[in-house]
């Protein structure tokens, strides 16, 4: 099994839906539209010729003002008997980010899929139980977005000075440090 | 035969067949030595906190063979490891469960504060849900360490005034925890 | 806070009201859950009919944090991920920025890395296999294994300086060679540890009581295994002989004769059977390395990418600018992604790395064996006992820190 055999093989049945085709370190990495990655996955796991059972991950990510192809979608496939591995990207706007769900082609889609619902806020259809796994339930933002901070905004108790950002200007280092003792 | 170094009893009157102290000394010394700790174990300092408790760093020997996993019966609740904010309601419904008196000893650089995640998840040290007694710092700490805060503990434990949990200082402190 | 309490509280008074099924919180902090991760069960007197899981109670947001550390602040990060066996995670994370550069490395690194690995891999099983004992009730095998893991920490130490998070290794070698003593030190282990396992082995492979504690509880089939995504010895207990070391060798183990062992039923005994197999195996492979170590550099000549030694610092310009551009983080990393997999402890641990050229990666992704496979517990333990499900657990061997991330 090689790149071309599985080239041909999606051609035959999808043609014309693969929109690049990338081989990054040697792992053949296609970039398909949302409406056909589901048929395709499925082809993919049950055709004996292809076989890829073995769904090894899917991940987000976020690549901020590209519009239609603002979140990405990957998916990590392997073949374990032809030791084959494939990759998968379908891309998103920030409109509508609905995805399928790979749920019912593998069971591992599960926590797979609530995780990068859970970082970026994609919507997976037809997941059964689509709520954060990671982090608080009652979560009001997807922290994995480029445009949100790594550090918890509300903290008191740390000199922004020190870490070379200039926020909370009008607050000299002695009245935080009063801030922080009444906090406790 | 080399010298025998023997612990300094408490002050005191001695006679013939007694032994007469102060209460306080002698609980002090009792909760001291028999302290039964609730160990906290998160994460990573969870595992250097198996490693004090194995053979090699004996835990047993201050007094620590049992390890309570309920709160009721527990002296010494033992955070090791990190809390993140999910976790925070727990630990601090763990604590109130306690019974007095009872001390806390954070573990580790993530349970003192916050660790290396300084990140919107994790809870900045344990001291902004519960009032702690000793911070072992350490990415983990070695076992050597750990048994260093164990030891401040048991001095707190052996001089804190038996009266200390009903002083309006430790009232206020429980206060500032919106602990009732 | 107070609210999240109450609201939780209150759903398992409702739900014990209405049908005959009780409720019952395996919750966080539980002695049996070697971790934190909750599971509410809903049970049958005895058996257990469903469950419902939460995770999450330590999720530091690793991979948040990976966008904001050079490349080489980032091996301290994957200490943590399994921290039963960090080296593997920080030799995979080198690893990965390796082949996104195109670094290729000296033999000795690659067989001083197999090393290293190997006694990661079984300090990690020995934690497993000991606690399995401890929740079938049998201490005694915990405190004599955690004994013999202080002799691993020793050799830890030798090299890197710390026993558990080790920070082992940097992008093209390791940052010193092993010295006279850790050699020594390994050779001692390898010599007295197969005695002292063996009285492990004695005490639990074919006890009576162990055996029927064990057998058949919490199994899965292969299909469903790899429907799953399982890896590692969970998906060998289920008998499909996929190891990452053998299906994509890195690090020089296609060098190496070593046997890959499976089970058959999938159920707790079958999985720490084949535990127990693969540590005498990594003892093998130890001893292989040690044998056949070649001699040569312990890294590789990339002087931008690997500190250069302070005595050119101290004399020569570029190495002084080498130098300066490393420690402040400012390497010069190609564009490109790479997906990295090696074998943890647990199974297949992939580093998914997307980088635009920048200083820090713009996408680190861990693709995590405990997170993957973890999903699959409420299947495996469906109408079976609780204590079986206590076993199932830890057989399992879910690290709470590579299960949240």
């Amino acid at each position: 099994m090689n790149k071309d055999f599985i080239l041909s093989a999606i051609e035959e049945k999808f043609p014309e839906v693969i929109s690049s085709i990338l081989e990054p370190h040697g792992l053949l990495t296609l970039e398909i539209p949302v409406a056909n990655i589901k048929p395709l996955i499925q082809f993919l796991k049950e055709d004996e010729k292809t076989n890829f059972i073995f769904l090894t991950d899917i991940c987000g990510v976020h690549y901020p003002g590209k519009g239609d192809k603002e979140f990405a979608v990957v998916y990590h496939l392997h073949n374990l008997e032809a030791n084959f591995r494939l990759r998968l990207k379908t891309f998103v706007g920030r409109e509508n980010m609905h995805v399928p769900s790979m749920m019912d082609i593998y069971s591992g889609a599960n926590w797979m899929e609530r995780e990068t619902f859970d970082f970026y806020g994609i919507l997976f259809d037809g997941h059964s139980n689509l709520k954060r796994i990671l982090n608080v339930e009652d979560m009001t933002y997807f922290p994995m977005r480029k445009e949100y901070p790594l550090e918890d905004g509300t903290r008191t108790d740390k000199d922004d000075r020190f870490f070379g950002r200039d926020g909370n200007d009008n607050v000299t280092f002695d009245d935080k440090k009063a801030l922080a003792r009444d906090n406790g | 035969m080399e010298e025998i170094k023997i612990v300094e009893a408490p002050q005191g009157m001695q006679g013939e067949g007694f032994f007469a102290t102060k209460l306080g000394d002698i609980i002090g010394l009792a909760r001291a030595n028999s302290l039964w700790p609730l160990p906290f174990a998160t994460s990573c300092c969870g595992i250097e906190f198996m490693a004090t408790m194995g053979s090699n760093y004996d835990l047993a020997r201050f007094g620590m063979e049992r390890m309570s996993f309920s709160p009721r019966q527990a002296d010494l609740l033992l955070v090791a490891g990190t809390i993140a904010k999910k976790m925070g309601p727990i630990l601090r419904q763990v604590y109130e469960q306690m019974a007095e008196p009872k001390w806390v000893i954070a573990v580790g650089a993530c349970a003192c504060s916050g660790g290396i995640f300084d990140t919107y998840s994790v809870l900045q040290g344990i001291d902004k849900v519960v009032p702690v007694d000793v911070y072992v710092p350490g990415c983990p700490p070695r076992p050597e360490q750990i048994l260093d805060g164990i030891m401040k503990i048991q001095e707190l434990v052996k001089d804190e005034s038996i009266r200390r949990r009903y002083s309006q200082e430790y009232k206020t402190l429980l206060e500032s925890y919106n602990i009732s | 806070m107070d609210s999240t309490i109450k609201k939780v509280t209150s759903d398992y008074v409702a739900d014990s009201m209405d049908g005959e099924l009780a409720t019952l919180n395996l919750g966080p902090t539980h002695p049996a859950t070697h971790g934190i991760f909750q599971n509410i069960l809903k049970m049958d007197g005895e058996r257990i009919h469903s469950a419902e899981q939460t995770i999450g109670y330590i999720h530091r947001a690793f991979e948040k944090i990976a966008e904001r550390r050079p490349y080489n602040q980032i091996t301290p990060l994957t200490d943590r991920l399994n921290y039963c066996s960090s080296p593997i995670n920080n030799l995979g994370w080198d690893m990965t920025v390796e082949k996104l550069i195109g670094i290729e490395v000296p033999k000795k690194v690659d067989y001083l890395r197999v090393i290293i690995m190997e006694l990661a891999r079984i300090s990690d099983h020995l934690v497993c296999n000991s606690v399995i004992g401890v929740d079938t009730g049998a201490l005694t095998g915990f405190t004599y294994i955690f004994q013999e893991r202080e002799r691993i920490y020793e050799i830890f130490e030798e090299v890197c300086g710390a026993r558990l998070t080790t920070n082992i290794g940097r992008i093209g070698g390791f940052e010193r060679d092993f010295n006279a003593i850790a050699y020594h030190k390994i050779k001692l282990f390898l010599k007295d540890f197969p005695k002292r396992f063996a009285d492990f082995e004695n005490l639990l492979e074919r006890n009576r009581i162990f055996m029927d504690r064990v057998i058949n509880a919490g199994s899965i089939s292969a299909e469903r295994a790899l429907n799953y995504g399982f890896t590692g010895p969970n998906l060998r207990a289920t008998g499909v002989d996929y190891d990452v070391r053998v299906m994509n060798p890195y690090s020089s183990y296609q060098d190496f004769d070593f046997k890959v062992p499976i089970g058959e039923s999938g159920d707790t005994y079958d999985r720490f059977m084949v535990r127990q197999e693969e540590i005498k195996q990594s003892l093998s492979i130890i001893a292989q390395a040690l044998d056949k170590m070649p001699a040569g550099p312990f890294h590789a000549d990339v002087p931008e990418f690997y500190l250069p030694p302070k005595e050119k610092v101290y004399s020569s310009m570029e190495a002084l600018i080498y130098h300066f551009k490393i420690v402040m983080g400012e390497m010069d990393i190609p564009e490109g992604e790479v997906y990295f997999p090696v074998e943890g402890g647990n199974g297949e641990l992939g580093f998914y790395l997307i980088s635009d050229g920048g200083r820090t990666p713009y996408r680190l992704h861990f693709r995590r064996p405990c997170f993957i496979y973890y999903q699959a517990y409420p299947e495996m333990i469906k109408g079976s006992l609780l204590s079986d499900a206590i076993v199932t657990m830890s057989s399992l061997n879910v690290i709470a820190g590579e299960l949240d991330a």
